[in-house]
């Protein structure tokens, strides 16, 4: 129960380097802030690896730095928990992280051009720009290395307003402004059941340290709470249930998944650190730590499961219509979150938790592949616009091909370690629901096979279209014309300098990155034995014993090579296969035929392209509905009934009654002075009469 | 602990300072006035500091305690004294003063002497009203620190200020003719005393104390102000110079809510504890209806006074959920809302001065020409939307749990401010600060000066010092606040 010598520096290392960047930026330039702040996560890198070879050793350290308030018999803490989860976390945010800083100084080589002329915001944009993404990583750390649920609290708002900073990076765009904004109240509904799950947890726990909830979590599971009067609920399911809604927001699940894909208006490097690798993971991160807790809840994992599926079958299913190419990776982290969801309904946290470490790189490597496509063609995001890129960007090419084979869930690559421990795991589950989830997350295995070659095929394979004038009006196509969606900042940056551009590889502080990515998303699944089987997250993770799935899948589990063979004779592989067959069919074969398809399929495919309507109804419902209220409220309570008939109503009772008075008296009676005399004789009144 | 009567120097430095500030007379003397009256703010923040170094945090006795007869024959007294509850509120204001002083600065050019002098004095007036431990002093201080605001509107003010005045007069008159009433009650009833402190043990049959609670209710619902008596205030804000609306939002709506505790809860604690279901219903209504209301507003000015009566319904609803997360909770909202409410009024202030507008759609794209205010700005506007970290959040969370430890619903509530104080607060920041540049105003905008980012840079030091580590904060209160609950707990029938 003691601190880490170097536990302390691990977050303030990229914290020192966001504020010298942020606020010292001008002084020291350009390259003295991708420096410091490069090299604080690097320093926390190196110190989160020391620290994970001690906690590797079978120590654990829990102890506060710092007490933050005292109030109502809580102490509330600041303080560090780090065990093997904790590690792995800081292991991963920092070595993306570093990786996406490096890449960074190649991604926004040229920022000036995305700003107006004069603007004195854009004068030190570069500098912000690493200011901000250490400031996430300093953030996203304190997330994941509290010891209570003030701080988790603290550095799960602290991601959002990161990410709300960056998705508004380039704030003179009226998408980007929008889509910041959304994100951010998106989360805040999440957050509010994240808060009330935190506050009932307070109000009967006493106490916010994870280690003491945790030793009181049978006391909540035999605890009831009416929440409706004469339905008693179990104290913990509506706990769980609260901070899994917070999970929804921040690892934006079905139906809380709608500013993701806007999310993407954000520089890539972001969009590959926050709303791919790591801040978006947060929610799969908390559940897993609030294993002793969800367990105890039927209820809630029933809950976790479904919502995971759903998001899990229904979001790749979008990723299949989208030509935007981060919004085909968007739709793809979508789906992959919400396996990971599954898989955390299954009790299968270290599954969970696993998928999340390997979907990190695969998946950082497809942004970041995306990325340098998309400079390389200055700034053309749109995948009818590409095609045949693969001889001008070899790197490139092979590392999203690499990211799509991971992605897809095909042997031997990361993905398919983690992805196929999941399916077997909710398989195996005997949350009720598991059944309905198990359906459509190995549905889902074929949609992801599907576009994640889709997207390899389509972007680097074919025909050669870079060279075209940009379509703004392809026929048939593109009915899902989003009236947010990037179009309108390449439509007004594209006519400047695009013409026909020769695409060439990327330099190499971006493909170094891409490559360093790309060996953990071969790799990193190889690791499965220790870490699924292996009893790696020691007592971090709780497993209630009616919860089958890991061990019995440990019983079958017989070595890498042995999960390949096995894997090579189950019905996902085969799925992922025919997925990435199909893509090939359509986009290599045939492509002529998707054009036919979605013509003839009508009103499925226009379901996609809306997204199922998610947006068109909260924009209708909630943002008008509110906007509606508001004035409703102001108008005709503000002011109609208080101000129009009290006050106003009083002000000329006032002057009716002085207009009386005035009979009796010959001058003006100052009614203050007045009043004070009915005052003195209500008392006297009510003195005389207290006998 | 000293000699000095700290609490008399507290509330008389500034007023005597503000007289001779005052004394200097026309605007040719306008150069000696600023300094001078700088002088005499930052001189009556100093004297304040000892206040909180020399307290004993471990007792709810009344401390720095000052006892002279006044008017003898009605057994009246200058006795002053704070417990945890009020010292702090003495600080803040102090504090406040030098910043509202250097923001009128340069912005105040004509009656610069009356203009300082009016700030100084009321501010004196104030610190009288959070230190006053006798009834007769505590009114007189409640009713005299009006004069000074009154002024600042009516000279200084907007176009409209003749109905705003109007409205604020017929509010407040109501209010504290009431309270008068019900104190000249207690005065006969406790047998011919206005100590506060002998009120708070004397035995009262419940229907006088449900009486009296309403009384109190009149005078401090008006001033925080709740739901419905609140309409006078963004029309006081609208018309209001900028230091107007730092003080009336930053202190002036505390003066309600500091009488909740000092009188109805401790005075009437039975009437309390039978009508807190009242008080808690008006304080959700603040939050989530006028949150809603907010929402909608075209003048920046009327949505953060709006915001900041959503925001005092959290201090409200603290009080009346009868817990000591939820009273602390709000009194740290309350000195928080300080700090973040000042600050932003103060924002809208810097571009006023710049565009003469406060209307939202005559901006857009600040940023591209105030990178430097847009980031203060923004911070202000994030702890308006309780993010923590500020100091905005830790009032609002404190007061969810204690509110949840109550009663799930209530706290559900209450925590929808999460979403709503983020919509409206954010909303307004991406129309005015982000997005292209909307017209040459905009675009020939300068970033704030030195003088400005004092101010601005100082506000945000206290909103993150106090989100990151409010400890300091709340460890004053515990022994007041515990001992306030306790006689809140007994009956007194």
């Amino acid at each position: 129960m003691d601190m880490h010598p170097y536990a302390l520096w691990v977050p303030l290392a990229p914290l020192i380097g966001a504020l010298v960047a942020g606020l010292l930026g001008g002084r020291i330039g350009r390259a003295g802030s991708h420096w410091i702040t490069s090299l604080g996560v690097a320093v926390s890198l190196v110190l989160s690896w020391l620290i994970f070879r001690d906690v590797d050793d079978g120590k654990i350290y829990n102890a506060a730095v710092y007490v933050w308030a005292i109030s109502g018999g809580i102490s509330f803490e600041v303080g560090f928990l780090l065990d093997k989860l904790t590690v792995t976390m800081m292991l991963v945010v920092n070595f993306v992280s570093l990786m996406v800083h490096i890449y960074t100084i190649g991604y926004m080589a040229h920022d000036e051009d995305n700003w107006p002329a004069g603007s004195l915001a854009g004068k030190n944009s570069y500098q912000r720009f690493f200011a901000y993404i250490s400031l996430f990583t300093f953030s996203m750390l304190m997330l994941v290395m509290s010891n209570n649920f003030l701080q988790l609290f603290f550095g799960w708002e602290a991601v959002g307003l990161v990410s709300y900073l960056l998705i508004g990076f380039w704030s003179v765009r009226p998408t980007a402004i929008y889509a910041n904004l959304k994100a951010f109240l998106v989360n805040r509904v999440g957050d509010l059941g994240f808060l009330l799950g935190i506050g009932l947890i307070a109000a009967y726990c006493g106490t916010l340290n994870y280690t003491e909830v945790f030793a009181q979590a049978q006391k909540l599971a035999g605890t009831g709470i009416e929440l409706i009067p004469g339905h008693a609920w179990a104290l913990i399911s509506v706990v769980c249930i609260c901070l899994f809604i917070g999970a929804m927001g921040k690892s934006a699940q079905f139906p809380l998944h709608v500013w993701l894909p806007d999310s993407m208006e954000g520089p890539t490097p972001i969009s590959a650190l926050i709303h791919a690798a790591t801040m978006v993971t947060a929610g799969i991160f908390m559940v897993s730590r609030m294993s002793p807790l969800f367990e105890l809840s039927q209820a809630a994992l029933s809950f976790v499961i479904v919502i995971g599926a759903i998001t899990a079958f229904f979001m790749a299913l979008i990723a299949i219509v989208q030509t935007d190419i981060k919004r085909v990776v968007a739709y793809s982290t979508l789906s992959q979150l919400g396996y990971m969801t599954a898989a955390l309904g299954a009790s299968a946290y270290s599954a969970a938790m696993f998928h999340l470490a390997t979907h990190a790189f695969f998946k950082a490597v497809l942004f970041l592949g995306a990325g340098s496509v998309i400079i390389a063609l200055h700034h053309e995001q749109d995948m009818r616009r590409m095609g045949g890129l693969r001889k001008y960007m070899p790197i490139t090419y092979l590392t999203v091909l690499i990211g799509a084979i991971a992605n897809a869930g095909l042997p031997p690559f990361a993905g398919f370690f983690s992805k196929d421990s999941i399916i077997e795991a909710v398989r195996l589950a005997t949350t009720p629901g598991a059944g309905f989830a198990y359906a459509l997350i190995l549905a889902g295995v074929f949609v992801g096979g599907f576009y994640s070659f889709r997207l390899v095929f389509f972007a680097f394979h074919g025909k050669e279209r870079f060279r075209e004038a940009p379509a703004h009006d392809t026929p048939g196509g593109h009915a899902a014309h989003e009236a947010h969606g990037h179009d309108t900042h390449d439509g007004h940056d594209s006519h400047g300098h695009h013409g026909p551009v020769e695409p060439k590889e990327s330099p190499w502080v971006v493909t170094v990155p891409l490559i360093l990515l790309a060996i953990p998303a071969i790799a990193a699944g190889w690791l499965i034995g220790p870490v699924l089987f292996g009893g790696y997250f020691g007592g971090a993770i709780y497993i209630a014993p009616e919860h089958p799935a890991i061990a019995t899948m440990a019983k079958d589990f017989h070595g890498v090579l042995g999960m390949i063979a096995h894997g090579l004779q189950t019905p996902p592989f085969w799925l992922a296969l025919a997925g990435a067959i199909s893509a090939w069919y359509l986009y290599i074969v045939r492509p002529e035929l998707p054009a036919v398809i979605k013509r003839k399929s009508g009103v499925l495919a226009r379901i996609l392209e809306e997204k199922y309507g998610f947006d068109r109804f909260n924009d209708w419902f909630f943002a008008g509905g509110a906007r509606l209220l508001g004035r409703g409220l102001w108008k005709g309570g503000d002011q109609t009934v208080i101000d129009g008939v009290a006050v106003n109503g009083s002000a000329r009772l006032v002057g009716w009654i002085s207009s009386i008075v005035r009979l009796f008296q010959s001058g003006y009676i100052y009614q203050y002075a007045f009043s004070m005399i009915i005052g003195v004789f209500v008392l006297l009144t009510l003195w005389l009469n207290r006998a | 602990m000293t000699g000095l009567p700290l609490l008399s120097l507290a509330i008389w430095l500034p007023i005597i300072g503000g007289l001779l500030v005052l004394a200097t007379g026309s605007d040719r003397n306008a150069g000696l006035a600023r300094p001078l009256a700088l002088v005499v703010a930052i001189a009556g923040f100093l004297v304040t500091i000892p206040l909180y170094i020399g307290f004993n945090p471990t007792t709810s006795e009344m401390q720095f305690a000052e006892l002279r007869p006044w008017i003898p024959r009605f057994n009246i007294n200058y006795f002053l004294g704070v417990d945890g509850i009020s010292v702090l509120f003495i600080l803040l204001n102090s504090f406040i003063t030098p910043l509202v002083v250097v923001a009128g600065w340069k912005v105040i050019e004509e009656k610069v002497a009356q203009y300082m002098a009016a700030f100084l004095i009321m501010s004196g007036l104030m610190n009288g009203i959070f230190a006053s431990l006798d009834a007769v002093l505590f009114y007189v201080f409640f009713e005299a620190s009006l004069i000074p605001m009154y002024i600042i509107i009516g000279v200084w003010g907007g176009p409209n200020r003749v109905y705003a005045a109007f409205k604020f007069f017929l509010y407040t008159l109501l209010g504290s003719l009431l309270m008068l009433v019900a104190l000249i009650y207690l005065f006969f009833q406790s047998g011919f005393s206005f100590n506060l402190l002998d009120w708070h043990a004397l035995p009262i049959p419940l229907e006088a104390q449900k009486l009296l609670f309403f009384a109190f209710l009149a005078a401090f619902a008006v001033k925080v102000p709740m739901w419905p008596v609140h309409t006078w205030l963004p029309d006081a804000h609208v018309e209001a110079p900028t230091g107007g609306s730092v003080v009336l939002a930053a202190i002036m709506l505390k003066l309600g809510a500091y009488g909740f505790l000092r009188f109805s809860l401790p005075i009437a604690p039975d009437a309390s504890r039978e009508l807190a279901w009242l008080m808690i219903a008006l304080s959700l209504i603040a939050v989530v209806y006028i949150g809603f209301v907010a929402l909608v507003q075209a003048d920046m000015k009327k949505l953060i006074a709006y915001s900041s009566i959503s925001h005092m319904g959290f201090v409200t609803l603290g009080f009346f959920i009868f817990n000591p997360l939820g009273v602390e909770g709000a009194l740290v909202q309350m000195i928080s809302h300080g700090f973040v409410s000042g600050a932003m009024f103060l924002c809208v202030g810097v571009l006023y001065d710049r565009v003469h507008s406060r209307q939202i759609a005559d901006y857009g794209g600040v940023v591209h020409a105030m990178p430097k205010f847009t980031g203060l700005a923004v911070l202000f506007a994030m702890a308006n939307s309780g993010l923590p970290a500020t100091s905005g959040f830790v009032g609002e969370f404190m007061v969810i749990l204690g509110a949840l430890k109550y009663n799930f619903w209530i706290g559900a509530a209450a925590a929808t401010t999460l979403i709503l104080g983020a919509a409206y607060t954010l909303w307004m920041v991406k129309r005015v600060l982000f997005g292209a540049v909307a017209n040459h105003h905009v675009a020939e905008l300068t970033d704030i000066n030195a003088r400005e980012f004092l101010v601005l840079g100082l506000l945000a030091l206290c909103v993150l010092g106090m989100g990151l580590y409010p400890f300091p904060f709340t460890e004053v209160m515990h022994a007041s606040v515990d001992n306030l609950l306790k006689h809140v707990a007994v009956s007194k029938l």
